[in-house]
């Protein structure tokens, strides 16, 4: 099964299970542009999964309404990038409502906000923005990357009951991996993927698997890596990756969001306070994301990029 | 008693009740904020900005006289009229001015913020316009749970220049949802006259664009008011989709209680001051048979003592516990503050 499969399927168990779980966005009937909710709309009717005009600021807000009202909406943004146009509805309204108004309210959402570099989509359809998300008391941020998991916390995420940002990666769509429907994932645990003593490697989305292939090149060479998948942005899983920093005395984040800013200082300035290990941070240059090739890549981050910093990060600290 | 006595006497207890909460939340908030060349200084009871709406009491009292508790409303950040129209508890909003535990949001949202979801008053908001979105969504959920129930939208003339406003009103048409679109036209946009900030004829030529019906009323008369909003809610409610009403009144304060509103023409707000909707229903009231000025005389009485009464309890409640401010933010991630 396919990312986007997962995805698919894992609303369609909640959208059984609950007559409250419905969708809107734009184009979700046929299915949304990446198939990921394919046979949706077939299946619930066109009351339930909702198209909608290109108006990100009514879809989000809207959704804030009917979660206020007792419904418990996915809400499609297409790319990260057009959530822009629903900053006001997802930061002042969806993210404060509950303690603003003294927990007189829930606004139990789910909205999917695609990241990450695509096909040569250039500037405004290639970012990758989950610092921004993590950075708001109220919202959950979560980024998965594998299709077990595009299923598992897509699925705990809807339980939740708070507004979830979950950030799908563009290029996972058609990722193919087995999906285990009776697998749960708790919001906010961490999955290591391989264990090591040399190092602690924390990423998340697709740039774990750059760092998996890394990881590989690594052992060969005698270099034992500790691979975190984060899974949830907000809250992080800081148990399982401070630990791990403590045994290893060294940590790495990846991410393909820019460096500066980006999640992974939180994750490296939080390790470096609690067991004072050592840190890096590998991410995007502050560029926006060129269209040629040749200026795309400047902006991407590969499994030598990853081998290379971690082979240094040894290397001086011997 | 004759049913329009009765009708003008409960808008007119609504809307004392709305004038003397106002009056006394502006008392309070004296030195409360720093702006408008004022400076905080500490004394204030009811801290911040605040956005009083006095003069446009006959709005939220002729619309929300034809809501019931299950039906929904957005507001403003000027909502204290819209709250205390839609049945909320006097006191426990005045508690929620002064801080207080006991306020309808435990302290956590102030003026700008006042809520009461057991009245469907799903919140003031301290951004323009934000209001019409969460409207049409929750008039999206009361169709599909084929409830009977409506959402009132209140929002201002400057609300109508923003981006959501026309997502807003299309979504609701494309939809035909139960949503009664309420542009309370108060002629300011905080300092900026709307007028010359305003293309075209405003809110009702804007709805009557997207094939939403709308009416526009004189928003200081409310007779005309109830009038008008008794027809739009009946057919809001009759499922023939959304409807707007577009009521001119005037902000006769500033911007916030500390705003003089010094920037304005003189003859301008002595001439909105004449159209008073108080003033105007007493007189009305007044010139029907039966009428007793001591009925009207006793329920401004009663609303002052009342108010009185929620200043004293509101000022002597205690604070919310500290611990509290970690309370009521997500469900996931609760402890994980850094």
């Amino acid at each position: 099964m396919t990312y986007a499969q997962a995805a698919a399927l894992a609303l369609q168990h909640e959208m059984t299970a609950d007559a409250n779980v419905i969708v809107i966005g734009e184009d979700v009937g046929r299915g949304g542009i990446f198939g990921q909710y394919q046979g949706l709309q077939a299946r619930f009717g066109a009351e339930r999964v909702i198209d909608t005009p290109i108006s990100e600021a009514a879809i989000m807000g809207a959704g804030v309404g009917m979660a206020l009202a007792g419904l418990r909406p996915v809400i499609e943004m297409r790319v990260v990038d057009f959530a822009l146009c629903g900053m006001d509805e997802i930061v002042n309204q969806a993210a404060k409502n509950r303690f603003m108004f003294g927990g007189q309210g829930r606004v139990p959402l789910v909205v999917r906000m695609p990241i990450g570099i695509w096909d040569a989509s250039a500037a405004q359809h290639s970012q990758s923005l989950e610092s921004w998300f993590a950075h708001l008391p109220g919202l959950v941020v979560v980024c998965p990357a594998t299709p077990q998991d595009n299923y598992s916390l897509l699925r705990a995420a809807l339980a939740s009951g708070d507004p979830v940002v979950y950030m799908e990666h563009k290029t996972l769509w058609g990722l193919s991996g087995e999906v285990d429907v009776s697998q749960t994932a708790t919001l906010g645990h961490a999955n290591t993927l391989r264990s090591g003593a040399n190092l602690t490697l924390v990423s998340w989305s697709k740039q774990v698997q750059a760092c998996a292939s890394a990881c590989e090149q690594l052992a060969s060479e005698g270099i034992e890596v500790e691979l975190i998948d984060l899974r949830t942005i907000w809250p992080w899983d800081r148990d399982t990756v401070l630990k791990s920093c403590a045994r290893t005395k060294k940590l790495l984040v990846v991410h393909e969001a820019v460096q500066a800013g980006g999640f992974g200082a939180e994750i490296a300035a939080s390790a470096a306070e609690a067991t004072g290990c050592r840190i890096q941070r590998l991410g995007a240059p502050r560029i926006p994301v060129g269209y040629a090739p040749v200026l795309e890549a400047q902006s991407r981050i590969s499994a030598e990029d990853v081998a290379a910093a971690v082979r240094l990060m040894l290397k001086s600290s011997r | 008693m004759s049913l329009e006595i009765q009708t003008l006497t409960n808008l007119y207890r609504t809307m004392v009740r709305i004038r003397a909460f106002e009056n006394a939340a502006e008392t309070a908030s004296q030195g409360g904020v720093s702006a408008y060349g004022k400076a905080a200084d500490g004394s204030a009871k009811v801290r911040g900005p605040l956005h009083l709406s006095t003069g446009q009491e006959a709005v939220p009292a002729g619309v929300c006289a034809h809501l019931q508790r299950t039906d929904y409303l957005t507001s403003t950040h000027r909502g204290h009229g819209h709250t205390l129209a839609k049945g909320a508890d006097l006191q426990s909003m005045m508690s929620e001015l002064f801080g207080k535990a006991s306020g309808t949001n435990g302290g956590k949202g102030g003026s700008m913020h006042i809520a009461d979801f057991s009245v469907g008053m799903l919140g003031a908001n301290g951004v323009v316009g934000a209001g019409l979105p969460i409207a049409v969504g929750a008039a999206h959920a009361q169709k599909l749970q084929r409830r009977d129930s409506i959402t009132a939208c209140f929002f201002g003339d400057g609300a109508i220049n923003r981006g959501p406003f026309l997502e807003a009103l299309n979504w609701a048409r494309v939809y035909q949802l139960p949503v009664l679109f309420v542009c309370e036209d108060n002629r300011w946009s905080a300092t900026t006259a709307s007028g010359p900030m305003t293309a075209g004829a405003g809110a009702s030529a804007r709805a009557l664009s997207l094939d939403i019906p709308a009416v526009q009323v004189d928003g200081n008369d409310v007779l005309a008011v109830h009038a008008a909003a008794a027809t739009l809610v009946a057919e809001v409610r009759s499922g023939l989709g959304p409807r707007l009403l577009h009521a001119i009144t005037y902000r006769v304060k500033g911007h916030v209680s500390v705003d003089l509103a010094a920037y304005r023409n003189a003859e301008e707000l002595q001439a909105a001051l004449k159209t008073d909707p108080i003033a105007r229903a007493r007189a009305k009231y007044l010139a029907l048979p039966g009428a007793l000025a001591q009925e009207l005389d006793a329920m401004e009485q009663a609303a002052s003592d009342e108010v009185t009464t929620a200043v004293r309890i509101a000022d002597a409640a205690p604070w919310p516990d500290a611990a509290s401010a970690f309370t009521d933010i997500q469900n996931t991630g609760v402890g994980q503050w850094r």
